[in-house]
C-alpha cells in the first residue's frame, strides 16, 4: 500500500473512530497515539537508524547474536550486616545460578566512615555490608576465586579504596589484577544530583575518577572503571528521557575530563559502562534502551572521534525499579518485576538485577531473592524473548517511541551543553530541579487518580502486616568496632602511618600523580577505609550541597 | 491554624530524598511554611535547626533502616532543648513492627510508602500544637 493510500485509509479510520467516541469513549490520559502505522516512521532509513546488531549505531544491540549465545549476566545486588553474613549470601547466589556478584555496601562504607565513626551510628550493616579494612574484604570473598567471577561494586566516592581492596584480596589468592573482571560504580556526578553518597568536592572527585581510568587501562584492563548511572536519577523521579539524557551528559563530562588529563579516548572508552532502570512501562523502556545506544554511539563517534567500535558501544547493567515496588500487597511486586525484566531483556541489557517483592519494606529474605533470580531464569529459558535479537525492532510504535526519546534526550543534552556541561548544570541545581519536578508530577498524578498503581490507589484491600521480613541485627556496629580494635592491635601501625603520610603528600600533588598506587599501599598495610578517606578529606575538603526545593 | 512551620529533615547517611522533597513540596502547597534541611544531618543538627527556626513540626524521612536509632534520638534532643510541643512525624521504608516502638519513643505518626500526601497534611492540621 503506497503511503497516500495508507494516509487516506488512516484518516478515514481515525474519523470513524472519533465519530463514535461519545458511544465508545477511550480511557483518559493515554500518552501514546491510538495507532502507529508506517506513517509514523516515514522516511525511516534502516541502516542509519538501526543497522545490524554489534554495529554502529548499535540500536539493535551491542553484540552480533545477543542472547542466542549466552544470556545476560544474572547479577543479584546483595550485601548486609557483616562480611561473614554477606559471604554466605554470595555463595548461595552463585550456587543457585547467579552468574556474577554485586556488592551492596552500607552507608558508612559508601561515605568513607569507619563503623566506629560517630556519623555511622545506627547505619552499620543496614543497607549493605560493613567493610572497614582489607580484613573484612578478605572475609567477604572467602572461598570465591576472583578470577572465576565478575564482581560489581556499588561504590562511588571511595571507589578507589574498595577497588584497591579487591585487587589486594586477589593478590592474596595469587590472582593477578589483569585477570579481574567487574565494575565499580565510580559515578560521582549522579551522587551530587540524585543519590547523595558524595564525599569530596567535584574537582578532586573527577581527579580520582580519571586516576582510576588511567590506572586500570594499564593494570586492570578487563575492569569496567565506571558505571555511569541513570538508575538513581530515575529512582529520584525523572522520566525515561531525562534518565538517559542526564546520564549521557555525565558520561560526556567523564570523557572530557579523561581526555583533558591526556588520555586517548580509545584507550579508556571501551571500559565505560552504563546502568539503566527497568521501569513499569514496558515498551517505553525498550525504546529507551535502544535510543540510549544510538545517542551514545553518536556522541562517541562524532563528538569525541572515537575509532574503536568498543568505545562507541553503550554496554549496560540494569536493575528493576525499586521505587515502583509497593508496600501494599507485596506479592504483586513479583509480577511487576517480571514485566520489568521482560523490558530489560527486550531492550538488550548486558546484565540484570531483579528486585525482590519485599523491598518496599526491608532488605530481601533469601526466599524472596530466590524468586527474583528465578524470574530472570524464567524469562531467559521459557519466554522466548531472548531467542532473537531486538525482537521489537521494526514495530511502528517502538521505532516511533525510540525516535521520540532520542530527540528529547538530545534536547536536554544541548541544554546542558549550553549551561556549560553536567558538572555546571548540577552546581546550578538545574538537573536536580528537573528531576524533582518530574517526581512531584508523578506523585500528584497518583493522588489525582490520573495514574493507577494497583493496590495503592485502586484495588486496595485490607491486609495483615507482612511477617518474615529480614532484620539486620543491631549488634553489627559492636561487632565491627571489636574487629577494628583487634586489627589496630595486630597490624604494623608504623607501616600504616607511613603509607597514609605518602598518600597525603600525593593528594597535594598535581593530578598527574596517580593516587591509586598510594591507596593500594595503604590498603595492603591494613589502614582502615576511614583512615584513608580521612587523609583525602583533610587534603581535598568535603562537598556541601546546596538545597533547593 | 496560621503559620505552621515544618522542618523536613533527613537524619543519618541516607541520600534518598525523593520522598522528603515531594512531601516538603506538598506541605508547602498546602500552605505550611517548609524548611528542607538537605541530606545527612545528625540528630543534633536537626534539633538545633528546629530550635533556631522555631518550628512547629519536625518531619523525618529515612530509608536506610536506621530509624529505630535516629528517630528517638531526635525526639530526645528536642526535649532536651525544651521543645516539648514540637510535633515529630516520620516516614520512609519502615516495617509495621517498628511503628509501635517509634510511637512510644515520641514519634506522633509514621507514614509508610504509598501514603497520599494529603493524609500528612490532615494529620499535621489535626495535631499541631
Amino acid at each position: 500500500m503506497a503511503n497516500e493510500t495508507l494516509k487516506a485509509g488512516f484518516d478515514k479510520y481515525m474519523a470513524s473512530v472519533d465519530a463514535k467516541l461519545d458511544k465508545n469513549p477511550e480511557r483518559a490520559n493515554l500518552e501514546p497515539k491510538r495507532l502507529y502505522t508506517p506513517l509514523d516512521v516515514e522516511g525511516f532509513d534502516y541502516e542509519t537508524k538501526l543497522g545490524l546488531p554489534g554495529e554502529y549505531p548499535f540500536t539493535r544491540g551491542v553484540q552480533p547474536t545477543m542472547y542466542r549465545g549466552r544470556f545476560w549476566t544474572m547479577r543479584m545486588y546483595a550485601g548486609f550486616s557483616t562480611a561473614e553474613e554477606s559471604n554466605k549470601r554470595y555463595r548461595y547466589l552463585l550456587a543457585n545460578g547467579g552468574s556474577g556478584l554485586s556488592c551492596a555496601f552500607d552507608l558508612p562504607t559508601q561515605i568513607g566512615y569507619d563503623s566506629t565513626d560517630a556519623m555511622a551510628e545506627g547505619e552499620v550493616g543496614k543497607v549493605g555490608v560493613a567493610i572497614d579494612s582489607l580484613a573484612d574484604m578478605e572475609i567477604l570473598f572467602d572461598g570465591i576465586q576472583l578470577d572465576q567471577v565478575s564482581t560489581s561494586m556499588t561504590i562511588n566516592a571511595p571507589a578507589s579504596v574498595l577497588l584497591a581492596m579487591y585487587i589486594a584480596v586477589a593478590e592474596k589468592q595469587g590472582v593477578g589484577a589483569d585477570k579481574l573482571r567487574g565494575t565499580i560504580q565510580n559515578d560521582i556526578l549522579k551522587e551530587y544530583a540524585a543519590r547523595g553518597t558524595y564525599i569530596f568536592p567535584p574537582a578532586p572527585s573527577m581527579r580520582l575518577i580519571t586516576n582510576i581510568f588511567e590506572y586500570c587501562a594499564k593494570n586492570v584492563p578487563l575492569w569496567n572503571t565506571i558505571s555511569i548511572s541513570g538508575y538513581h536519577i530515575r529512582e529520584a523521579g525523572s522520566t525515561a528521557s531525562q534518565e538517559i539524557a542526564f546520564t549521557i551528559a555525565d558520561g560526556i563530562a567523564y570523557v572530557e575530563a579523561a581526555v583533558k588529563a591526556g588520555m586517548d579516548v580509545d584507550e579508556f572508552a571501551g571500559r565505560l559502562s552504563f546502568f539503566w532502570n527497568a521501569h513499569n512501562n514496558v515498551l517505553e523502556e525498550v525504546a529507551k534502551f535502544r535510543a540510549s545506544r544510538r545517542v551514545w554511539a553518536k556522541v562517541m563517534k562524532e563528538r569525541f572521534n572515537a575509532q574503536k567500535a568498543k568505545s562507541q558501544m553503550l554496554r549496560v547493567h540494569t536493575q528493576t525499579a525499586g521505587s515502583m515496588l509497593t508496600a501494599q500487597q507485596p506479592n504483586n511486586n513479583i509480577v511487576r518485576v517480571a514485566l520489568q525484566t521482560a523490558a530489560a531483556v527486550m531492550g538488550g541489557t548486558q546484565s540484570l538485577h531483579t528486585n525482590s517483592k519485599d523491598e518496599a519494606l526491608a532488605l530481601p529474605t533469601t526466599e524472596s531473592v530466590t524468586i527474583a533470580l528465578r524470574t530472570q531464569q524464567i524469562v531467559a529459558y521459557e519466554s522466548g524473548l531472548a531467542d532473537t535479537v531486538d525482537p521489537l525492532g521494526g514495530s511502528y510504535y517502538v521505532e516511533a517511541l525510540t525516535d521520540k526519546i532520542e530527540a528529547e534526550a538530545w534536547e536536554y543534552i544541548q541544554k546542558i551543553d549550553e549551561i556549560g556541561g553536567a558538572p555546571e548544570a548540577i552546581a546550578k541545581g538545574y538537573i536536580q530541579k528537573e528531576i524533582q519536578d518530574s517526581a512531584y508530577k508523578w506523585q500528584m498524578d497518583i493522588e489525582k487518580g490520573n495514574r493507577i498503581i494497583v493496590g495503592v490507589n485502586k484495588f486496595q484491600q485490607d491486609e495483615e502486616p507482612p511477617t518474615n521480613l529480614l532484620r539486620v541485627d543491631g549488634s553489627v556496629g559492636k561487632l565491627q568496632a571489636d574487629k577494628i580494635a583487634a586489627l589496630k592491635a595486630r597490624r604494623d601501625n608504623a607501616q600504616v602511618e607511613s603509607t597514609l603520610a605518602a598518600l597525603e603528600k600525593a593528594c597535594g600533588e598535581p593530578e598527574s600523580t596517580n593516587l591509586m598506587p598510594f591507596i593500594l599501599d595503604c590498603v595492603r598495610a591494613y589502614a582502615t577505609e576511614g583512615e584513608i578517606c580521612g587523609v583525602m578529606r583533610k587534603v581535598f575538603g568535603e562537598y556541601k550541597s546546596n538545597v533547593a526545593l | 491554624m496560621a503559620n505552621v512551620k515544618v522542618l523536613v529533615a533527613k537524619p543519618g547517611l541516607d541520600g534518598h530524598d525523593r520522598g522528603a522533597k515531594v512531601v516538603a513540596r506538598a506541605l508547602r502547597d498546602a500552605g505550611f511554611e517548609v524548611i528542607y534541611t538537605g541530606i545527612r544531618l545528625t540528630p543534633e543538627q536537626i534539633a538545633e535547626a528546629a530550635l533556631q527556626d522555631d518550628v512547629n513540626v519536625v518531619a523525618l524521612s529515612l530509608l536506610s533502616g536506621a530509624h529505630n536509632t535516629l528517630f528517638p534520638k531526635v525526639v530526645e534532643l528536642l526535649k532536651e532543648k525544651g521543645l516539648n510541643d514540637v510535633l515529630v512525624i516520620g516516614g520512609g521504608v519502615i516495617p509495621d513492627a517498628d511503628i509501635p516502638g517509634l510511637k512510644a519513643a515520641g514519634v506522633a505518626e509514621v507514614f509508610t510508602p504509598g501514603t497520599p500526601t494529603g493524609n500528612i497534611v490532615e494529620f499535621i492540621n489535626a495535631n499541631v500544637k
